[in-house]
C-alpha cells in the first residue's frame, strides 16, 4: 500500500466534495460540532468494519443477492453504534436522531464495498473504508464549525465571541440566525467545493 | 379526514423529504442531470414509500414495538424488539425492491427499460428508509397515516427531483464560474431552493 491509499480519500478522492456520495446523513448534523464529530467517528467505524468484513466474505457471497447481504452486515455495525450511543450518551443519540439508522444507506459504505472491498484483500479494504470515513469526517466539520461558530456564536458548546460583543449587552454583534437553518449547510458545501475545485483544478467539470 | 390532509400537505411541502432533512441527496445530484429520468426515479420513489411505509408500519406495530408481540400469547408482553428495527426495515425495503424489480421487468418490460436503472438504486436511497424512521419517530396512529405520510413525503421528493432537474437543464447554457460548475452550483441552488421552501413553515391547516 502506498501513500495514495491514505491521501486520495482525503482529497482528490474525497466522497463528498468530488464522488458526491454520503449527502444524506450528512448535513442535518452540521448545526454543532459534537454532533458531526459523533457522525464523522460512527461513519468511520461503520465504513472501515464493514469493508473489512465484507472483504472478508467476498469469495463467499452470491452476486445476485450481494445487496442485501451488504445491507445486512452494514445495519449489524449500524445497530451496534445506535445501542452504544443509547446507552453512554444519550443526548447526542437523541439529537441525532434518525440520522444514525441513516448511516445504513449512506452511500459511502455501499460505494466503497461495491467499489474496492468486493475485489480487495481485507487489510487494505479496512484501510480504503477508514479513511473514507475519515474524508467525509473532515467536511462534516469544516462545515460545522462554520455553522456552529457563526451561528450560535460557540464551538464544542463553550462561547467563543465574547458575550460583551452581543448587541443585548452593549455591543455591536448577532449570531447569523440563517446559519442555524438547514439551507445553510448547503450552500456551506457548495462554497467548500467551490475552494476545493479553486485549488486543484483537474476537478473542475466541463 | 383533516388529519390525513394535514400529514399530506405537511409532508409534501413544509417537511418536504430533499429541502428540510436532506434525504435522498445522492441520487437527488445524481439523476438531476435531465427532466425525463428525473421524472422517472421520482415516479419510482413515490411509488416505493407509499407501499414499503405502511408495511413496516404494521410490522413495527405488531412485531417489533415494546409489548407488540402480545397478540401472540400473553407470555410475550414483555419482548421489545425494537433495536432491531434497522435492519427489519432495510431489509423489508430490499424485498420489496427486489420484488417490484421482477415483476416490472416480467410484466412491463417497456417500463422495466425506462425505469430499470433507478430500481435497485432506490433500495438504498435515503429517503426510503428515513420515511420509515420518521414514521417510527413520530408515531402516527394507523396504516392509513403511515400511506398518507409516505405517499406524501414520495410527492414531495418527486417535485424537488423535478424542480431541480428543469432548473439545471437550464444552467447547461449559462456561464458560470469554472470551480463552481457543476456540483458545487447544485448544492447552492438546492440551499437556495430550501430557503424558498421554509416560506411554508408554521403553514397550518
Amino acid at each position: 500500500m502506498d501513500k495514495e491509499t491514505y491521501l486520495k480519500p482525503l482529497f482528490k478522492g474525497n466522497p463528498i466534495t468530488v464522488l458526491v456520495l454520503g449527502i444524506c446523513s450528512s448535513l442535518a448534523v452540521t448545526v454543532q460540532l459534537k454532533g458531526a464529530l459523533v457522525m464523522a467517528l460512527s461513519v468511520t467505524l461503520v465504513t472501515a468494519f464493514s469493508s473489512l468484513f465484507i472483504s472478508l466474505l467476498r469469495n463467499t457471497i452470491p452476486n445476485r443477492v450481494r445487496i442485501i447481504v451488504q445491507l445486512v452486515v452494514v445495519a449489524m455495525f449500524v445497530i451496534l453504534i445506535d445501542q452504544a450511543l443509547k446507552a453512554f450518551s444519550y443526548d447526542t443519540s437523541k439529537m441525532l436522531s434518525v440520522y444514525i439508522g441513516l448511516i445504513i444507506t449512506n452511500c459511502i459504505i455501499m460505494g466503497r464495498i461495491e467499489a474496492f472491498a468486493l475485489g480487495n484483500k481485507p487489510w487494505p479494504s479496512f484501510v480504503d473504508g477508514a479513511f473514507n470515513g475519515l474524508g467525509y469526517g473532515m467536511i462534516l466539520i469544516i462545515v460545522a464549525f462554520f455553522r456552529e461558530l457563526l451561528g450560535s456564536g460557540t464551538l464544542l458548546g463553550f462561547q467563543i465571541i465574547p458575550a460583551s460583543w452581543y448587541i443585548e449587552n452593549g455591543g455591536w454583534y448577532a449570531n447569523n440566525g440563517l446559519m442555524i437553518l438547514p439551507p445553510m449547510a448547503l450552500i456551506l458545501l457548495g462554497c467548500v467545493v467551490w475552494v476545493h475545485r479553486s485549488i486543484d483544478k483537474e476537478l473542475q467539470e466541463q | 379526514m383533516m388529519d390525513y390532509i394535514n400529514i399530506f400537505i405537511k409532508s409534501i411541502f413544509v417537511e418536504n423529504m430533499v429541502f428540510s432533512f436532506f434525504l435522498g441527496m445522492c441520487s437527488y445530484l445524481a439523476v438531476s442531470k435531465n427532466v425525463k429520468t428525473a421524472t422517472g426515479l421520482g415516479l419510482a420513489v413515490i411509488f416505493v414509500l407509499g407501499i414499503t411505509l405502511p408495511l413496516n408500519y404494521v410490522l413495527y406495530e405488531y412485531v417489533l414495538k415494546a409489548g407488540a408481540l402480545a397478540w401472540l400469547s400473553p407470555s410475550l408482553a414483555s419482548v421489545d424488539l425494537s433495536f432491531l428495527s434497522y435492519i427489519v426495515y432495510i431489509a423489508m425495503i430490499a424485498t420489496f425492491v427486489q420484488i417490484v424489480e421482477m415483476f416490472v421487468e416480467k410484466f412491463s418490460p417497456g417500463l422495466y427499460s425506462s425505469l430499470g436503472i433507478f430500481l435497485p438504486l432506490i433500495a438504498v436511497n435515503c429517503a426510503i428508509l428515513g420515511g420509515s424512521l420518521f414514521m417510527q419517530e413520530r408515531g402516527y396512529s394507523n396504516v392509513g397515516e403511515a400511506f398518507t405520510f409516505g405517499l406524501g413525503s414520495g410527492i414531495g421528493w418527486f417535485l424537488a427531483i423535478v424542480a431541480m432537474a428543469a432548473i439545471r437543464e437550464k444552467l447547461a447554457y449559462s456561464n458560470v464560474p469554472k470551480p463552481l460548475k457543476g456540483l458545487g452550483l447544485a448544492f447552492i441552488i438546492t440551499g437556495l431552493m430550501g430557503i424558498a421552501f421554509m416560506s411554508f413553515m408554521g403553514f397550518q391547516l
